[in-house]
């Protein structure tokens, strides 16, 4: 046994604790922690969007870059973005708070816009092509297989949440069947997020044996 | 005007962004990018509200001695301290907000909430995972096979068990999920629509103007 003397580690240990008394129940400890992490975490964020967005894409090209490095035409355009965040601030303002909506509406419509083509090529074409029998699964049985399963699963399962028929004859036995693989993947969902919490277990474990108490390698 | 420009906002920008997305021309990539920043530079905004709105929440809390304002204190002084060390000393690694805040305030932290995640996912799956019917049956046969498939004692009882894992990941669960994606897609598809085409206004909020 060779106990860490490291202060970090020591604060590292004792925040680790803290986070799990909440096994034990609800107590001033946790909660310390619980504050701690709330308060850490929106200083680390803000610390990041400063650095990663405001600065170069805002304050410097508007502020610190002279007019010999950024013309006064891309200075001007980032004007736009920075009264559009400012209406945010209009909302506390009941004269002007209806100006809230620019940003809102300029920031919805991007998201919109962006999405359609984005999801429509990722979540629909592409899966479409991988549920699709293409002639390159003939080459292994094993690989055809699978591939046909697969297509049936798929099929099934949509076909499970069309409601616009009643479900009775084909249309029940594809549903049926589609019951049988969405419980599958509901319970292999769960069994796999279940081995993900416990990686982080076994990883805040891992630290406490090794990097404080020095009992493992 | 006080909704008909915002909704004609919504438009253009909702079309641009669908077309520009098929249309590899150079102006076409550098007005992406340029919206893009934009985007970045308006959430910061959001984010500098919603920061206030933390720190008149707790402030508040604090101030009129509410039950457990002591523990609002530290959030705020944990707020402070980490925003003036991130943006005094920034945020490059070997910065004292990464190596000493990040590695062993945050991490330790965040890791340990989602651990103590297990325990409550182990004791909810014990009082949920009766197999009273073929379905919950089958819910629990895939969750057991998948969560042994993935440890050293899974391959020790039976050797073909992370093959085994590895397929029902591979094979009916991805076709579960791809019928579920569908779904979402189609469903995000048809919300982002009625946000352009300005069927969907509840984000104008209530009233008349």
């Amino acid at each position: 046994m060779h106990v860490s003397t490291d202060i970090l580690t020591w604060v590292a240990v004792v925040l680790t604790v803290g986070i799990f008394s909440f096994l034990w129940k609800d107590n001033p400890f946790y909660k310390f922690c619980e504050h701690l992490f709330v308060g850490i975490s929106l200083g680390y964020f803000i610390s990041l969007t400063w650095y990663n967005a405001v600065y170069p894409d805002l304050f410097r090209p508007l502020f610190v870059q002279p007019l010999s490095e950024v013309s006064l035409g891309n200075k001007l355009l980032f004007i736009i973005p920075l009264l559009l965040g400012l209406c945010y601030f209009c909302r506390f303002i009941p004269r002007v708070s209806w100006l809230v909506r620019f940003p809102m509406a300029f920031v919805l419509g991007w998201g919109a816009g962006v999405t359609i083509p984005a999801v429509l090529q990722t979540s629909i074409i592409r899966q479409m092509q991988g549920t699709f029998l293409t002639p390159g699964i003939f080459a292994r049985w094993d690989v055809f297989l699978w591939a046909i399963i697969s297509f049936v699963g798929v099929v099934c399962s949509v076909l499970y949440f069309f409601f616009s028929r009643e479900h009775k004859g084909a249309l029940k036995v594809a549903s049926e069947t589609g019951i049988v693989f969405l419980m599958v993947g509901f319970g292999a969902s769960f069994g796999y997020t279940v081995m993900a919490r416990m990686s982080l277990l076994i990883g805040r474990f891992q630290f406490l044996l090794r990097d404080w108490l020095g009992l493992i390698q | 005007m006080k909704r008909t420009i915002p909704l004609a906002i919504v438009l253009t920008m909702g079309i641009t962004m669908m077309v520009q997305f098929f249309v590899p021309h150079p102006v076409s990539v550098g007005y992406y990018d340029l919206t893009t920043r934009w985007i970045r530079i308006v959430g910061a905004f959001a984010l500098v509200l919603g920061t206030g709105s933390f720190i008149m929440f707790h402030s508040d809390k604090v101030r009129r001695r509410r039950q457990g304002w002591y523990y609002s204190i530290i959030s705020l002084v944990a707020l402070v301290v980490t925003t003036v060390i991130g943006l005094g000393w920034g945020i490059r690694p070997g910065s004292i907000l990464q190596n000493v805040i990040y590695a062993n305030f945050l991490v330790p932290l965040n890791a340990s909430m989602f651990a103590i995640l297990a325990f409550y996912m182990a004791s909810a799956a014990y009082r949920a995972f009766r197999a009273r019917t073929k379905e919950a049956a089958l819910l629990l046969i895939a969750a057991f096979i998948v969560m042994l498939g993935m440890v050293p004692i899974g391959a020790s009882i039976w050797g073909k068990l992370p093959e085994l894992a590895e397929w029902v990941l591979s094979v009916p669960n991805m076709a579960a999920k791809r019928a579920i994606i569908f779904g979402v897609a189609l469903g995000g598809i048809a919300t982002s629509l009625k946000v352009i085409l300005g069927i969907e206004r509840g984000w104008l909020g209530g009233g008349k103007q």
